[in-house]
């Protein structure tokens, strides 16, 4: 097999129904697994956010991407590798108190992890963990093998460039020039 | 225009500012309230009566392939939406301007099951350009105007209208037409990138063995005559894919043919021997490259594209030239210096001279034995003076039809190219003749592909539409039996087709026909068919076995030449 790296594909699109389905079918087609998928509103009005991350080669990711910028509703998308990205993912573990209670070493672990205690009830405990896959995946292994988990959840990444400047702002004005 | 209409009206206003005069259709129960109202305008919007959706589809392919403009077709919901689907797709792949008006369920019974009720917009998008469905009657105007914008715009495309049924009966009050030729996520046509203009320049003006492809983007970009001025500047010699076959002339000088699978020796064996491959407006399919590992390595490929998603898609472009080829051949003209390559123009015409004593003079002018779908092709289009619309189904005959009919103006090959779709030909040829009433049009059918949407026949008989239909019978379905016979050892599952009596069927509908058997009454046959005023259709009995050479094997190399008789 060859060579496959995680990319980030950020794409911008306008808000209209039915994108989503657009634009996993690109990645089926060519069949590509969608590792962590996350989609809100963008800081720009009426424009929203994919994030997406897959396993692929360069020639392939590169194929992807025009094909979802070709997308009539699709402002712009892009993709990147992690050395050029500040990412992050949230998890959150469902814990049992009696057990939490139990087990004093629990606490180092969540000091060691730097970890939060979200909410606390008389049978359960949730702790969140923010950070890279490896990290809430350690957590998860750790809390599993010492208290067991009761639930756990982990959301899609959530990604920013640390490029200087800002593509679709800039992409923004240079269509409305355009406009007009 | 201030009074009150209705969505129905809407959207018909809207088809008549955007100056369609011509739609295929089938009425049902989702767009009835549509086809009311086409009554009243029937005197300016010309409806034609399909038997089927498909055929609607496949129809508006036609009359956007001739006439440039796009097709329409108008259809009810569920499985008259799901039937447009194989046209839709059809359209995508080979960049047809088509707009599809599908008729939808009321919108308080959306995604409840309710009679005819199928998600086509959902169905559709992996095969649309654009998809969209109209749940508001003051989102008509709106939508119509995008959908025009979008399907012609850039690189073409289908584009799916769905419209509910209570936005066909619901009132708009200020009805207001504006087209539109902006939409800001979508930008049609990518700037022309100077320096990639001079630096393709400078590689043709370095070139020893440049060589060009010329595909539909030519024909789409109405770019015909800037690509003749740049070629004849340069002296480049130009093969065609099948579907840029008419961009340029069958016998200009510089045209050295068609590309392909079953195209001439010369163009596939020379990629890969010129230094510099200039695509134009074409996508290197795979029925074009063969095997990628071996394709063109030693050339420096220039690829010009309207469509950024397809530089570097199958092949490696070094100089990558983005825009309209109108506007990018024009570009490059300038920059290039006047040149001939008449040694190199002179190896394409040996090339020539093997395939014609290997394959074509026993296709063309064979003098015992059976009918030859070759010979019957090229008596046909000399007999129009080369003049005539060529339209095919999908098989034998088809490579048969652009390989040996003969072009003389562009917009002459009506034909399932991408999707390879059976039972194009008859909807497509009655498209055709709507999309250039003045030309003739010629039909050429497999007995199998003519049987997939043979109720189209109904179609001519109602409207008298006047297509040749040439039906090339060999009672096999001839290009699956080619393959069995190459390739799997002549084990012929499921290829043989009883037919019926063609000649009767067509007089059934009222069109004149003939059985042709023999090559003594064929010239006379034709004369007859192309003298007739009005539809005619000949059944040719054609060799049962006959082979379409010469042939590239899929996935090999494009110099990997079957020539069968040599």
């Amino acid at each position: 097999m060859e060579n496959k790296t995680l990319f980030t594909v950020t794409i911008f699109s306008e808000n209209t129904a039915g994108l989503l389905s657009q634009v996993t079918s690109v990645f089926t087609r060519r069949q590509l697994n969608i590792e962590t998928l996350s989609v809100s509103p963008s800081a720009l009005e009426g424009i929203h956010k994919f994030t997406v991350t897959t396993f692929s080669t360069k020639e392939e990711i590169e194929k992807v991407v025009k094909q979802i910028d070709k997308k009539v509703d699709i402002l712009k998308a892009y993709f990147n590798t992690d050395e050029e990205l500040v990412h992050q993912e949230i998890a959150l573990y469902k814990l049992s108190t009696p057990e939490f209670l139990r087990i004093p070493s629990v606490e180092e672990l969540i000091r060691k992890y730097n970890a939060q205690i979200l909410d606390i009830t008389e049978t359960y405990v949730v702790i969140q963990k923010t950070g890279y896959y490896a990290e809430t995946q350690s957590l998860f292994k750790e809390l599993s093998e010492l208290i067991g988990v009761l639930q756990f959840i982990r959301s899609g990444r959530v990604a920013i460039t640390k490029s200087k400047t800002e593509r679709l702002s800039d992409m923004l004005q240079s269509l409305d020039k355009k406009q007009k | 225009m201030s009074k009150e209409i209705t969505g129905s009206e809407a959207l018909i206003l809207s088809l008549l500012n955007e100056g369609v005069d011509t739609i295929f259709g089938y009425p049902g129960g989702a767009i009835m309230p549509v086809f009311d109202c086409l009554y009243d305008y029937r005197n300016k919007i010309n409806h034609i009566l399909v038997r089927h959706e498909q055929g609607a589809t496949h129809a508006a392919e036609g009359y956007a392939r001739t006439s440039g403009k796009v097709g329409v077709a108008l259809v009810t919901s569920g499985p008259g939406a799901t039937n447009t689907i194989t046209g839709i797709a059809d359209a995508m792949i080979d960049s047809t301007p088509m707009i599809v008006i599908s008729g939808q369920v009321a919108s308080s019974l959306l995604g409840s099951d309710a009679f005819q009720e199928a998600d086509v917009v959902g169905i559709s998008q992996p095969v649309t350009k654009w998809a969209y469905q109209i749940r508001r009657p003051e989102d008509i105007a709106w939508a119509v105007a995008r959908a025009f914008y979008i399907a012609a715009s850039g690189r073409p495309g289908p584009v799916l209208l769905d419209i509910t049924k209570d936005a066909q009966f619901g009132k708009v009050s200020n009805y207001e037409y504006k087209k539109a030729s902006f939409i800001r996520s979508y930008q049609p046509i990518p700037e022309v990138n100077i320096p990639a203009i001079e630096e393709a320049a400078k590689l043709i003006n370095q070139a020893k063995k440049p060589y060009a492809l010329v595909g539909q983007g030519v024909i789409l970009g109405g770019a015909e005559k800037e690509l003749l001025t740049f070629l004849e500047k340069a002296g480049i010699p130009a093969a065609s894919t099948v579907l840029g076959l008419s961009a340029m002339p069958t016998d200009h000088p510089l045209h050295v043919g068609m590309l392909g699978m079953h195209g001439n020796i010369g163009p596939n064996q020379k990629t890969n021997e010129c230094d510099v491959l200039i695509a134009i407006g074409m996508r290197f399919d795979d029925r074009v490259t063969g095997d990628l590992k071996t394709y063109a390595k030693q050339a420096k490929v220039i690829h010009f594209d309207i469509d950024p998603a397809e530089i570097d898609k199958n092949v490696y472009a070094h100089v990558k030239v983005l825009g309209d080829a109108k506007q990018t051949l024009a570009a490059i003209t300038e920059k290039i210096e006047e040149n001939n390559h008449k040694d190199w123009l002179q190896e394409f015409r040996a090339c020539d001279q093997r395939e014609y004593d290997a394959v074509i003079k026993y296709e063309l002018y064979p003098t015992t034995g059976q009918l030859k779908m070759g010979e019957v092709i090229r008596k046909v289009s000399e007999a129009t003076d080369n003049k005539a619309v060529l339209v095919t189904d999908v098989g034998q005959h088809q490579m048969m039809g652009v390989r040996y009919f003969k072009y003389s103006q562009s917009r002459s090959v009506v034909t399932s190219g991408g999707l390879g779709t059976m039972g194009f030909g008859l909807p497509a040829a009655i498209g055709a003749k709507y999309g250039t009433p003045e030309r003739t049009v010629c039909l050429f059918v497999g007995d199998g592909g003519i049987q997939m949407t043979i109720q189209e026949l109904g179609v001519i008989m109602q409207y008298g539409v006047n297509v040749k239909i040439i039906l090339l019978n060999n009672h096999f379905l001839g290009m699956v039996r080619q393959w069995q016979e190459l390739f799997f050892e002549e084990r012929y599952s499921e290829t043989v087709m009883t037919n019926p009596d063609f000649v009767k069927i067509s007089n059934a509908y009222d069109i004149p026909a003939r059985k042709v058997e023999t090559r003594e009454e064929l010239d006379d046959a034709i004369a007859e068919m192309l003298n007739y005023d009005g539809a005619y259709l000949l059944d040719v009995q054609v060799e049962t076995k006959g082979m379409v050479y010469p042939m590239v094997p899929a996935g090999t190399c494009v110099t990997n030449i079957l020539l069968g008789n040599e």
